[in-house]
């Protein structure tokens, strides 16, 4: 191989996902800053909340890899080596981030206000 | 939408990064265009000729570039044997020859009549003289069915009869051909034939995943797989070679040495090979027949072939080895299957060939020497069974050269293969076409 460049790679995902890949691109970016707008708005992580995404980001993750193997027609007595397990943990590892993600920032936002002051307090008082 | 978004990237961009490795991978020129009047011919506007173009266009300002091929169609020929696994539908090989045809380069929907490289032009078949400064031969490969008595072309996917190098429809034939056969069992043969051919790896796969539809369907045990190797090795490469003879002895697939197919019965269902010991006649119940390939006839009718050699017989053109010039007419470069140069008729050989081609090229447009040599990389996903695939890379030399040494070791059965030649493969070779991988 000789070399693996960003624009390679950006060629290849356009291919692969065609006019999708840039609004895909666009949500994971939404996502991520919807996040940290509610954690810095919430001064902090709400952890009952955050609770309900880790176990939210469970399914995803396990979502993840069954889409993976669906879509690559292909099953878990398919995996040979090392490596298979290593993507296998990446895959899953993807899919939990991003719903953990995703999901956290849906339930701050339409938190209802409340909630979230109270939420708040409670989390400044418990780390008090 | 973020497991999605996020699941989809993250998985993507593995088996992308991995697929560009299989294809090879070096970014688009980002120099500065040269500037010329130049005018270049490409003969061929499949893998080889579309990918050229498209690098030709990126690094030449004012040159004239003009493609030649009368099939509108582009076939994406690594997903035949997608298509013949039942995996995929025809149509995922097929798109439209215009749509990576780059801005800046002119195809003419015709056939190439006659190449004359003494009078640097190319005739077409309606006569139209196209003359050149530089030419580039990348017409691909003729299928000749003719030369296996008894074969016709129409009957794939009848009384057992497959081939799944005749098309996209030919291969979803064959596909319905061998799933009768893995719901009946008895005997199914496979072979190659004793000339080059384009992705060695083919054959052997399909015979792969033969045995694998039998077991999944619980019929293993009702059907015998012959494998008929053309010569002593199942394979060119010694180390992968030895390989597959494991596998199929693991897989219980028995292995003739020495046969190649000389002629076939359709109606009674039997082939004949020639063999050391003279004719041997076998019966099967599911044949992948894979034909005898050679130049084109206008590369074979023309001086580009090789005079001498293990190459002269089917036409290949006479080029060197490691820069794809033409040896007797240094203006003349010929790039993908039909060039005359050992090992690889593959995508990835393409995507390694045409940069160095088109460099030289350019070097001698601006008076220089290029010092981009090629290898002889090559690589094919040998799929093992569906769901897993070995990444069989190698050179000229026999060497395997493996793009991520000690993570995805090369003759292992893998599942990370398998999902590069399933999902990153296409997109790979798109992009390659395009001149942006």
């Amino acid at each position: 191989m000789k070399e693996l460049d960003l624009a390679t790679l950006v060629a290849v995902f356009e291919e692969m996902l065609g006019w999708t890949l840039w609004p895909i691109v666009a949500a994971c970016a939404v996502a991520t800053l919807a996040f940290l707008y509610v954690v810095l708005r919430d001064r902090g992580v709400v952890a009952g909340r955050m609770l309900r995404a880790e176990l939210l980001g469970v399914l995803g993750g396990v979502a993840a890899v069954a889409v993976m193997f669906v879509v690559t027609n292909s099953s878990p007595a398919d995996l040979g080596g090392p490596i298979d397990w290593l993507l296998v943990v990446g895959i899953f590892a993807a899919g939990l981030v991003g719903t953990v993600i995703a999901s956290y920032a849906a339930m701050g936002l339409f938190a209802r206000a409340p909630e979230r002051a109270g939420a708040a307090l409670r989390e400044r008082a418990l780390g008090a | 939408m973020r497991t999605m978004a996020g699941g989809l990237g993250r998985r993507g961009l593995m088996a992308g990064a991995a697929a560009i490795a299989a294809l090879g991978a070096s970014g688009a020129a980002a120099e500065h265009p040269v500037r010329t009047r130049a005018k270049i011919v490409i003969v061929g506007a499949g893998a080889a000729g579309l990918a050229a173009a498209s690098r030709l266009a990126q690094r030449l300002d004012g040159a004239e570039i003009t493609l030649l091929d009368r099939r509108r169609e582009h076939l994406y020929q690594p997903g035949f044997t997608l298509v013949a696994a039942g995996l995929k539908a025809p149509g995922y090989t097929v798109s439209a020859t215009r749509d990576y045809v780059p801005r800046g380069a002119t195809l003419i929907e015709e056939a190439a009549a006659e190449i004359d490289p003494v009078g640097r032009s190319v005739t077409t078949e309606s006569g139209r003289r196209v003359p050149y400064d530089f030419l580039i031969v990348a017409t691909g490969l003729a299928l000749d069915y003719a030369a296996i008595e008894g074969m016709d072309v129409n009957r794939i996917g009848r009384d057992g009869l497959g081939s799944v190098y005749a098309g996209p429809e030919q291969a979803a034939a064959t596909w319905r051909a061998m799933s009768d056969f893995a719901d009946r069992g008895g005997t199914a043969l496979f072979l190659r034939p004793a000339t080059e051919m384009k992705c060695a790896g083919a054959p052997l796969k399909y015979a792969f995943i033969t045995d694998d539809v039998l077991r999944r369907r619980g019929n293993r045990g009702r059907a015998e797989l012959v494998y008929n190797a053309h010569n002593r090795a199942l394979f060119s490469v010694p180390i992968v070679a030895e390989k597959v003879r494991m596998l199929y002895q693991e897989r219980g697939i028995r292995v003739n040495h020495d046969h190649v197919l000389r002629a076939i019965d359709p109606g009674r269902r039997i082939a004949t090979f020639r063999t050391p010991g003279g004719d041997v006649e076998q019966r099967y119940d599911f044949i992948n027949v894979v034909p005898p390939m050679r130049a084109p006839q206008v590369v074979r009718n023309s001086p580009l072939p090789w005079q001498s050699g293990p190459f002269a017989a089917d036409g290949w053109a006479e080029v060197d080895r490691h820069t794809l010039r033409h040896v007797r007419f240094p203006e003349v470069f010929c790039v993908g299957d039909v060039a005359g140069v050992p090992k690889g008729k593959t995508a990835a050989s393409v995507k390694w060939q045409v940069p160095v081609a088109v460099d030289h090229l350019i070097a001698t447009i601006q008076g220089r020497q290029s010092s981009e040599r090629y290898n002889g990389y090559t690589s094919c996903p040998l799929i093992t069974r569906i769901g897993r695939a070995m990444l069989v890379e190698f050179d000229y030399n026999d060497n395997l050269v493996p793009s991520f040494p000690g993570v995805i070791a090369p003759l292992e059965e893998l599942w990370i293969t398998w999902i590069m030649k399933e999902v990153g493969l296409k997109p790979t070779y798109l992009a390659m076409l395009r001149g942006r991988a």
